[in-house]
């Protein structure tokens, strides 16, 4: 069993938790990902490292309540325990060497891209970050961005805040203007992801994209997180827990990951009204 | 004495009720069956049977003391050689092991020989009731990693011979295989948490959730003082066919579909793991994780359910009693039939139709066996213009298994052959000094007993190399 050791709620669908892990706190990097269970008849789900402290063994994640286990999980509070907590899984984000990165994050896909700025910030990288969220409301982590980007700019869908509109917009702009990225990271939905990579596709920066398949073991066992690239005309299928998270943008297959995205949607809804009644049910 | 010719049946729920339950299948010899079963052993003098046992379990004596009513003993004579015989009576494809050189068999039926063991290993669990004793520690620590049935069997070994062992496993629970794959209703849970909990009570520690070469790496586990490690990492790694369509939703692989029921538990009421349910569901492949596939998948509530297999029903490589038990609950058998392609739905109107992307059908091609091959197996050759659809809603990949490269990546030194499978010599010893390993992780998918017994073989060669140290 495995302590959660506190609790902080970013905005009304996102929590952030430091769980106690030291085994996993000790190795993580940035780009890894756990694999939890709440209790012992739930489901196994995939969350990224957002940050560790190996000295008092905890790491932290970030999570968006999109259904059942988000739901219980955020019924969690301090001191409550998870009973499985396994990691870090996925191969670390390649950052060495990069002197100019743009990393562009949609909604809680920031919280994955957070780990991976600040280490880049940390090395020495010039970081423009670039930060996209549906409303006011969603906006999450903006002073951790600030704090470790040379240049920050925030969007929302809406306009409700900053300026309004998807993060292609700004990316588009910079890349015509003239700016040079040694790569471009992306993390986010699907389609976000997507647009980003045919943004940056004319100008031939290099794109990575990290991946969000249904998992289960995420060590490779089940062939559920498949995806298909397609390498020098060639399509491959690839494992998103083992060989990814982090892909070659320009090498996805987009509308399949989608479509494989929406297998259990409506078992979801159903897990998620569930989890939602039980929780009514107890108050 | 005129010898029984057939063997005793083996008791099983019907045929039609347990193709809607997860219960088990075959219920087990009843007491007076057994001993009669077993006074059909001839007790030969040259013990032909015993070759037949990877593990060589004493068979005639077992079977002996059996007839003479002293089942513990039985099970003492057993537990001498094998560590899991409630599973391996269960699940050893016994027909071409040791049933298959029993002198019985040249003339008639063999005798039951795994169904024998099978009631002494649950006579046993039902009645024994001194816990294990716990060896003298002898001050040497080893490391396991992988807790299907070789790693358990080393586990065991080593402990009772005062070793302090940990058990590593990546998964949430210990058994490999023996839970996230092979269904309840041939070899149920309960069966393999008591071979757990007997581990633990020898004083074994096993940590589930440590995935070995990223939570925690080999040379990390010499670091933290372990003198030997273990390796039984099996053979997980799920293979595809590489055709169009097996991308789309509802194309499964069989260790994706078999651990969504087994260990996520999909197959009681309210798991909140989903799976796809009901439907018609095309199975590919013929071993014996096509049958607990297409059989799981009949029981979650298909309405049709075929296996497609590329060759004929003699080179079926599944258990005999699987593939017969599966034709009586109606499973549907395609021999000498091979997919090409798998179609999806797409709705031409509506790009955003949740209906787009899932199966709609598999189009296979008919095959003929042609020259045997170097192996003496007939190869399957497609017969051209013979292609026809199978309307299906889900496809399961039941093609095999590859072992996992993620030891071998993170190991300096660890050679591994062609197919990824661990090099070791005759003692289970790998490349790396102090590393062994056994089980699928070197052969590739194989069997639980012989699993067991490259775990068997590991521990005895660790315990001479420590106590040289
Ligand atoms: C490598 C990896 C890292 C991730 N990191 C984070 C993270 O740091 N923070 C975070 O909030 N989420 C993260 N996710 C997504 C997270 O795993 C899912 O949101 C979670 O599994 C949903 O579970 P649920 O039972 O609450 O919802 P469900 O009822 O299972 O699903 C609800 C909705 O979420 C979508 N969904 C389901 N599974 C996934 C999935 N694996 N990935 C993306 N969407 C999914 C469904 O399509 C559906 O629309 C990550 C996913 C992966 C694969
Ligand atoms: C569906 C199915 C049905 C079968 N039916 C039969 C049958 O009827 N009869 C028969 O004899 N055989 C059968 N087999 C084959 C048999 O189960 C295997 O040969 C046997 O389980 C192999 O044992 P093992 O100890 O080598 O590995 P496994 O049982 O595969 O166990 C390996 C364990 O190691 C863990 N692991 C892997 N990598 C790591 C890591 N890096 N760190 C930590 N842990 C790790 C895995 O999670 C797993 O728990 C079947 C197999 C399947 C899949
Ligand atoms: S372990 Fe398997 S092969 Fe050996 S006697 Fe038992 S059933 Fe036969
Ligand atoms: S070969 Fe058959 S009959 Fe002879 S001892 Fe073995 S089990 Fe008995
Ligand atoms: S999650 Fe099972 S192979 Fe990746």
């Amino acid at each position: 069993m495995y302590e959660i050791v506190s609790k902080k709620i970013l905005n009304p669908t996102v929590t952030q938790m430091e769980i106690k892990a030291p085994l996993v706190a000790k190795k993580a990097r940035p780009g890894q990902f756990i694999i939890l269970r709440t209790d012992e008849m739930g489901e196994r789900i995939p969350l990224t490292v957002a940050g560790t402290d190996p000295a008092a063994g905890t790491v932290k994640i970030i999570f968006q309540i999109v259904g059942g286990t988000t739901e219980k999980l955020n019924h969690k509070e301090a001191g409550d325990y998870l009973q499985d907590f396994v990691g870090p899984l996925g191969v670390a984000s390649k950052l060495e060497g990069k002197k100019r990165v743009c990393v562009v994050g949609g909604g809680v896909g920031c919280a994955i891209a957070m780990p991976v700025a600040q280490a880049l910030h940390a090395q020495g990288t010039e970081v423009v970050s670039i930060i996209g969220f549906r409303n006011k409301d969603l906006l999450i982590l903006e002073d951790e961005f600030e704090a470790c980007s040379d240049k920050l700019v925030v969007m929302t869908d809406d306009g409700s805040y900053a300026r309004q509109g998807n993060v292609t917009v700004p990316l588009k702009e910079m890349l015509e203007a003239g700016e040079r990225f040694d790569e471009v990271i992306t993390i986010g939905p699907l389609i976000m992801m997507k647009f980003v990579v045919a943004a940056c596709k004319p100008f031939g920066v290099p794109v990575t994209a990290s991946m969000n398949p249904i998992m289960i073991d995420g060590t490779g066992m089940c062939g559920g997180c498949r995806l298909t690239l397609e390498k020098d005309g060639k399509k491959v299928t690839r494992f998103a827990c083992v060989d990814g998270p982090d892909f070659n943008g320009y090498e996805i297959d987009f509308d399949e990951a989608m479509s494989r995205g929406r297998m259990y949607t409506d078992f979801e809804r159903h897990a998620y009204e569930k989890a939602c009644n039980l929780f009514k049910k107890a108050e | 004495m005129a010898i029984i010719p057939k063997k005793h049946e083996m008791p099983t729920q019907d045929a039609r009720v347990r193709a809607r339950n997860f219960l088990e299948v075959a219920t087990g010899y009843p007491l007076e069956v057994a001993v009669e079963e077993a006074k059909r052993c001839l007790n030969c003098k040259n013990r032909p049977c015993v070759d037949g046992c990877p593990v060589n379990i004493d068979i005639p004596d077992f079977i002996k003391l059996i007839a003479e009513r002293n089942f513990e003993g039985a099970y003492q004579v057993i537990s001498h050689s094998s560590s899991l015989p409630a599973v391996c009576g269960r699940v050893c494809p016994q027909e071409t092991q040791c049933e298959s050189k029993c002198t019985l068999g040249v003339k008639f039926e063999p005798v039951g020989i795994g169904r024998l063991e099978r009631f002494a290993a649950d006579y046993h669990n039902e009645h024994a009731a001194a816990p294990a004793e716990i060896p003298a520690a002898n001050g040497h620590r080893v490391a396991v990693v992988g807790s299907g049935p070789s790693g358990l069997t080393c586990a065991g070994d080593l402990a009772k011979k005062g070793y302090s062992v940990s058990v590593f496993e990546a998964l949430h629970t210990a058994g490999g295989v023996l839970v996230y794959g092979i269904p309840e209703f041939r070899l149920p849970k309960s069966i393999v948490a008591k071979e757990v909990a007997t581990l633990k009570e020898l004083g074994v520690d096993v940590q589930t959730n440590v995935v070995i070469g990223k939570t925690l790496t080999i040379d990390e586990l010499f670091e933290e003082g372990y003198q030997a490690v273990f390796v039984g990492s099996g053979a997980g790694l799920p293979n595809f066919m590489g055709i169009p369509g097996e991308s789309l939703k509802g194309v499964y692989s069989a260790n994706e579909f078999l651990t969504r029921s087994n260990l996520m538990k999909a197959y009681l009421d309210s798991p909140d793991t989903p799976i796809m349910k009901g439907g018609k569901v095309a199975v590919v492949g013929g071993g014996n994780v096509a049958m607990d596939a297409a059989r799981t998948a009949l029981r979650l509530g298909a309405e049709h359910v075929y296996i497609v297999y590329r060759r004929s029903m003699e080179e079926l490589p599944a258990r005999k009693e699987e593939v017969e038990h599966a034709m009586e609950e109606g499973i549907d058998f395609r021999l000498l039939n091979n997919p090409v392609e798998i179609l999806g739905y797409q709705d031409p109107e509506n790009p955003r139709n949740p209906m787009n992307g899932f199966v709609t059908g598999m189009r296979c091609i008919r095959m003929e066996l042609g020259e045997p091959d170097a192996r003496g197996r007939r190869r399957p050759i497609p017969v051209e213009g013979s292609e026809f659809m199978l309307d299906v809603d889900a496809v399961v990949m039941a093609i095999g298994t590859s072992p996992n490269p993620l030891i071998k990546d993170t190991t300096e030194g660890l050679e591994v052959n062609s197919h990824g499978g661990i090099i070791v010599n005759e003692d289970g010893l790998t490349s790396r000094d102090g590393v062994y390993a056994g089980g699928d992780a070197v052969t590739g998918a194989a069997t639980v007993i012989s699993a067991m017994g490259a775990g068997k073989v590991a521990a005895k060669a660790i315990d001479a190399y420590l106590m040289t140290k």
